[in-house]
């Protein structure tokens, strides 16, 4: 009880709300305008909050991550547009349902599933805290190191059909943060002897250039479109009562985000379709999955609405980001010296427990506005795109060059510009190259401490949470090789389809 | 977009015309960094080898290496698919909107972030095409709106214009401080 009081002193200030109710209400309108994602907006944001205290730069880009999903599923259901690339799968049963009359019931149940997924992974996340503070001591360095390669591992073999590409774009990211002086004996690492390389490729201006300027030279390149999307009449509370219909599909779709987003590397994609298999495999109706089935649909929101919350657990326990969004809010950690790991656990609970009710009061409020503003909502997505395309151009100035004023900066940030829009335009993931760089650090440090400590390559896995890990890893790799063995065995025609579009993320 | 029949399906992403061409110049890129990993790089005697120098931008540059040759022989043995070049045409146009943005970061400090962001967004609105006074009226209100909201209200660190110097003291000093 002591804890929350302390978590709720910590979080009754003015700056603090504001930020949460800026961020929850911005996540969603930037989550409902297709192009835009809460990845173009907390890379933009990510340098503004440095200036901030860390629980009120949290709450901002927690609020931006929580709630643009939500935005997300508007477009995808009116418009067969999604949002944010995580609402792909959302376009499938909402869409179909908008065509047959039904866009209010869609919004409705995709509001209340968004709702439900998002609540119940902040409650599991309240209840396994006590858990994971007694676990997070256990992880020492090889530990970390073991956990950071699994993500590595995980992050690769996650992008089926494209494994040799994120493994390349990776290692990429791997050699992206080797760059510059190393920390030990201060040796330049292919600086080329220039000098505006000695310090090493930001990530802040990588995240930046892939991301958000990537973003809007594709829009400016691309032909103009504006999109437009047909107001919706009547209540939308409705889906939280026929919800409770669906409410095995739901919870079990909640609880497949809970799992994907704790696990580094995989996210909101494996979780939705794990989920989706569930309520097709054991629905009465499975026929009409893929034709505006409401379960599809709730599966659908409830998984990926449940991975932000779950994702904050290696984040916070570990200080091992899962996916690129909270990989840039460890930035935010790092820039305040707070370090996100077994220490936060046991030294700043209050500070732990005030994010959980962040994440909470967002989903509040989220909901709320949503059920009011829908139709304002409708409005908003009909920006021209190309137009949109300046604005994030113009907004991303801001964020790289608030760093250090340095216009070297800006023009690598347009160098990774470019290669974002490559990479998008191919379908080439760009979060292999974001966690390659967070993780190779980890590993680094990690691995350089552990070693002092290591005598032969069984002490590496001598203790109880190595020795899982590294059990994981082999899983996960003797996992993937059975997965392709019986791929090769039952060939079959693989239809092209584009959930995995890079192009909205 | 055709439907999906199973979930492997689901997780597999595909290849876009121009993947050829990305995969060889990836090669080529990091067979040089590969060429340069001695003279770039040190390795201190009498260290561990996890504990190298070298370790870690070695572990980078031969996964790229590695990955790199696989995605490029995979690129290869694929089928072609049509329209590579007029891709390429695609990419390559993005470098005009490198040097708009690049213009506008050598304006700021000489023109003030206000006075260079209403420019930039006029301007580059009127290259894309808007001619309606309305659109342009609108660029000019978000840069404005943009500058109030980083500048003025959140104070975000950014140079003062060298122009604002050339204003009254007390006009010059406001400027500098939130514009």
């Amino acid at each position: 009880m002591e804890l929350f009081l302390s978590s709720f002193h910590m979080l009754a200030r003015l700056d603090v709300a504001l930020a949460l109710l800026v961020g929850s209400i911005g996540g969603v309108i930037i989550g409902a305008i297709p192009g835009v994602g809460a990845a173009v907006a907390i890379a933009i944001l990510l340098p503004a909050t440095f200036s901030f205290e860390p629980i009120v730069g949290l709450t901002a880009l927690l609020g931006i991550y929580g709630s643009s999903m939500y935005g997300g599923a508007i477009p995808a259901i009116l418009i067969n547009t999604p949002g944010t690339a995580v609402n792909a799968l959302t376009t499938y049963d909402g869409y179909p349902m908008t065509k047959r009359g039904q866009a209010r019931r869609a919004l409705s149940l995709a509001y209340s599933a968004s709702f439900y997924g998002g609540v119940l992974a902040i409650i599991c996340l309240i209840v396994l805290s006590p858990v994971l503070a007694w676990i997070a001591p256990m992880f020492g360095s090889r530990e970390i190191f073991l956990a950071a390669l699994l993500g590595i591992i995980l992050v690769v073999l996650a992008h089926r059909g494209q494994v040799f590409a994120a493994g390349m774009l990776a290692s990429l990211g791997i050699f992206l943060n080797s760059v510059g002086l190393e920390p030990v004996r201060y040796s330049r690492r292919f600086t080329f002897d220039q000098s505006w390389l000695a310090s090493g490729v930001d990530l802040i201006v990588v995240v930046l250039g892939l991301f958000a300027i990537s973003q809007a030279f594709l829009l400016l390149v691309d032909k103009d479109d504006a999109p437009h999307a047909q107001p919706v009449d009547g209540s939308l509370f409705s889906g939280l009562k026929e919800l409770f219909q669906f409410k095995r599909v739901a919870t079990v779709s909640s609880g497949f985000g809970v799992l994907m987003g704790m696990i580094p590397g995989v996210g909101e994609f494996t979780a939705q379709f794990m989920s989706y298999t569930y309520a097709r495999r054991t629905s009465k109706t499975p026929e009409a999955f893929g034709d505006g089935s409401p379960e599809g649909l709730i599966a659908s929101e409830a998984s990926n609405n449940a991975v932000p919350g779950a994702a904050m657990i290696p984040l916070l326990a570990l200080g091992i980001p899962g996916e690129a969004l909270t990989a840039m809010m460890l930035s935010v950690f790092y820039v305040h010296n707070v370090v996100p790991g077994p220490g936060l656990f046991q030294d700043h609970m209050d500070f732990v427990v005030a994010l959980y009710i962040v994440m909470l009061l967002l989903n509040v409020i989220v909901l709320v506005f949503l059920m009011f503003s829908t139709n304002w909502l409708t409005k908003i997505i009909q920006i021209p795109t190309r137009f949109l395309g300046v604005i994030i151009l113009t907004l991303s100035f801001v964020g790289v060059y608030s760093l250090r004023n340095s216009f070297t900066d800006c023009a690598v940030a347009s160098g990774f510009g470019i290669l974002g829009l490559i990479l998008k335009r191919l379908n080439l993931p760009i979060v292999p190259i974001v966690l390659g760089m967070v993780l190779g650090g980890i590993m680094e440090v990690k691995l350089r401490s552990a070693m002092a400590r290591v005598h032969t390559p069984l002490d590496m896995v001598d203790r109880p949470i190595a020795a899982i890990l590294f059990a994981a890893i082999l899983l996960v790799l003797g996992l993937h090789i059975r997965t392709l063995v019986r791929e090769h065995k039952a060939r079959q025609d693989e239809p092209d389809h584009d959930i995995h579009d890079t192009q909205t993320r | 977009m055709e439907r999906f029949q199973t979930l492997q399906q689901l997780f597999k992403r595909y290849r876009r015309p121009g993947d050829l061409v990305f995969a060889t110049v990836f090669l080529l890129v990091a067979l040089f960094l590969l060429s340069q990993l001695g003279k770039q790089t040190v390795w201190a005697s009498g260290t561990q080898l996890f504990a190298q120098p070298r370790f870690w931008p070695a572990v980078g540059v031969f996964g790229m290496v590695g990955f790199g040759t696989l995605h490029f022989l995979s690129s290869v043995a694929s089928d072609r698919i049509a329209g590579r070049w007029q891709e390429v045409g695609f990419w390559l146009r993005g470098f005009e909107f490198v040097a708009w943005f690049l213009g506008y970061v050598w304006l700021v400090p000489y023109a003030g972030y206000l006075l260079a962001t209403m420019g930039f967004m006029a301007v580059l609105t009127l290259r894309l095409g808007y001619r309606a006074p309305k659109t342009i009226g609108m660029a000019v209100l978000t840069g404005v709106g943009i500058v109030l909201l980083f500048r003025t209200f959140l104070q975000v660190r950014l140079p003062g214009g060298q122009l604002y110097h050339m204003l009254p003291e007390g006009w010059s000093s406001f400027m500098l401080t939130y514009f």
